[in-house]
């Protein structure tokens, strides 16, 4: 088979497939490899992941579009995922949330136009310890503050 | 009060999370040693005897649970990690994987040989990358060292363990939606019966699904005896059990405190009290599916059977504190909000019913409701009740009707008075 994705994400699912009883079990770990390489998963990525494991492309995109953390658009290079959660919402996450809008001029699910930014809305992130706490691309941002974001977000207008 | 802290030692410390760390300060695979030597039905037996119940939510007994995997099956027998953790107000299981992994996965060894499992999955949800690496790299280690593998601490029992990562999904903390997700499919709840995944679960074969914290009991019991883990807590609720608190107290955070601790004295001494010198108004005792406590209901232990007494549940021992404050409606706003965002669509009560909970505690919040709204809101929720292939029903129709009734004179309030009284 043509190779499409780099050799990471073979790799990866050379490590794993030992574990599967069949291929349709590696959907998610494929997707996840796929999403890091390409950024989103493409209709086109659908198809790629679909040959690779040897099953119906409706089956891959049912999928994808049941999960969350798939996106089926760009998103930006950093990715603000507030948590709006109760615990969080108790703790200021809402106010939180405003002035990421305002500074970055954009609403909750949108990509500023250079597509350094995406602000999105979240569920439940289980660190409501140290809430609020925002996950900016993989990594946990706890008990987060408005100067924590604007240093973030430094350099841009309000 | 017996008390002994056993998970939360080194909480918050960094590099806690190699073997060598494990070894030098925690069982260190000695538990799994001494269960090979007791033989593992003594393990099962053990297990039993301890009263070990689900730390996942449901406080079903660990060693029935296992009990129920069919004796002399052809098929491959199963044990799936329940590492989603995704009820708001709960970060337990992701404090124990990230500082430390190896207890969780020595507990899962001992569990799998129990059950006679050759093979261990660990669901863990999405947004849990740093974790999901930590359980990789200590994974690796404990193949390295022979605890893993073809030949498990030198007694030829082949035994394999994988991370399967989440997508972002809440209902996948249900277990047969978990299973569901496991196999490459959309997280949807499956029908009961089987009522347990033991005689059909992942791949159609025999599976047990365990939560963390569950696991991570298990090299304590066996290390320690039943009597020991029983000396923890009340009658049939026993144990040293991680309590998650936050929301509007001055300290929030993780307290490990045995079973049956009071509430009260959990938020008042260990957590400094309301925040902002203001009274507490209400709490979810166990995570957003709970029943709310109003702040006198709150006088009450926190366990399994004393919860449920009180009309609410220990669930996953997630606490969220709600000071006076605070818009009882907004916190309903914001709970159904949740449950509409993530039900799975299946069933239309538990589909159809949060989207309009959430529509019309918006109408009612923006002082534009009817009285009749909250005859509504309770209708919604009998009919979300029991109507629904999993327990998200349920979860959502519990603490949304709760609310309702516990506080129906301030959503009077909101009708009466046509604005939220809380906005000045």
């Amino acid at each position: 088979m043509k190779k499409v994705f780099g050799e990471k994400f073979y790799q990866e699912m050379d490590r794993i497939s030992q574990f599967y009883p069949n291929k349709r079990a590696m959907l998610l770990p494929a997707l996840h490899a796929a999403q890091k390489e390409r950024g989103w998963i493409s209709d086109e990525t659908m198809q790629d992941v679909a040959d690779f494991l040897e099953i119906p492309k409706t089956q891959v995109k049912e999928v994808v579009t049941f999960y969350h953390m798939f996106h089926t658009k760009p998103v930006g290079k950093v990715n603000l995922q507030f948590c709006n959660n109760i615990a969080c919402w108790l703790r200021g996450s809402e106010e939180l949330i405003h002035h990421a809008e305002k500074k970055c001029n954009i609403r909750l699910g949108e990509t500023t136009g250079d597509g350094v930014f995406t602000i999105s809305e979240v569920e439940c992130l289980g660190s409501c310890g140290t809430a609020p706490v925002c996950q900016v691309n993989d990594d946990y941002h706890e008990n987060f503050s408005v100067e924590a974001l604007d240093k973030l977000l430094e350099g841009r207008q309000s | 009060m017996n008390h002994e802290i056993v998970f939360s030692k080194y909480y918050g410390e960094s590099q806690t999370e190699g073997l060598d760390y494990y070894k030098k300060h925690d069982y260190g695979y000695n538990a799994l040693l001494k269960a090979i030597e007791m033989g593992f039905e003594k393990v099962h037996q053990e297990v039993k005897d301890s009263g070990l119940r689900g730390r996942g939510g449901a406080g079903f007994p660990c060693g029935m649970k296992w009990g129920f995997i069919p004796k002399n099956t052809e098929k491959p027998i199963y044990l799936v990690i329940n590492a989603d953790e995704s009820e708001p107000g709960t970060f337990k299981d992701r404090a124990i994987m990230a500082y430390q992994p190896h207890l969780m996965i020595e507990g899962a060894i001992i569990s799998a040989m129990t059950i006679k499992a050759h093979m261990i999955y660990v669901y863990i949800r999405g947004e849990y990358v740093k974790e999901a690496k930590i359980l990789d790299a200590a994974i690796e280690e404990a193949y390295k060292a022979g605890y893993l593998g073809k030949n498990v601490a030198g007694t030829g029992y082949q035994l394999d363990m994988v991370v399967h990562r989440g997508a972002g999904a809440y209902i996948c903390g249900e277990e047969t939606a978990l299973l569901n997700s496991l196999e490459g499919k959309r997280g949807e709840p499956r029908i009961k019966p089987p009522f347990f995944p033991a005689a059909i679960g992942l791949f159609s074969c025999p599976t047990v699904v365990n939560n963390v914290e569950t696991l991570a009991c298990v090299p304590m019991i066996v290390s320690k005896g039943a009597e020991w883990f029983r000396s923890f807590g009340p009658e049939k609720n026993h144990g040293m059990k991680l309590f998650c608190i936050s929301g509007h107290v001055n300290r929030p955070g993780l307290y490990e405190r045995p079973m049956g601790y009071p509430l009260m004295k959990l938020i008042e001494e260990d957590c400094g009290g309301i925040w902002k010198g203001r009274k507490l108004k209400a709490a979810f005792p166990g995570g957003s599916s709970a029943p709310v406590l109003t702040a006198e209901e709150c006088n009450v232990n926190l366990d399994f059977d004393s919860l449920a007494k009180a009309g609410s549940m220990l669930g996953s021992a997630g606490i969220m504190v709600i000071d006076d404050a605070t818009c009882i409606l907004k916190v309903a706003i914001r709970t159904a909000h949740f449950y509409q965002v993530e039900s799975c669509g299946q069933c239309t009560p538990c589909r159809e019913g949060s989207m309009w909970l959430k529509e019309l505690h918006i109408r009612l919040e923006a002082g534009e409701g009817k009285v009749s709204d909250l005859d509504l809101i309770e209708d919604i929720c009998n009919n979300m009740d029991g109507t629904t292939i999993c327990a998200f029903g349920e979860a959502t129709a519990w603490p949304l009707r709760s609310m309702v009734k516990k506080f129906r004179s301030e959503y009077e309030q909101h009708v009466v008075e046509k604005r939220c009284p809380f906005e000045g």
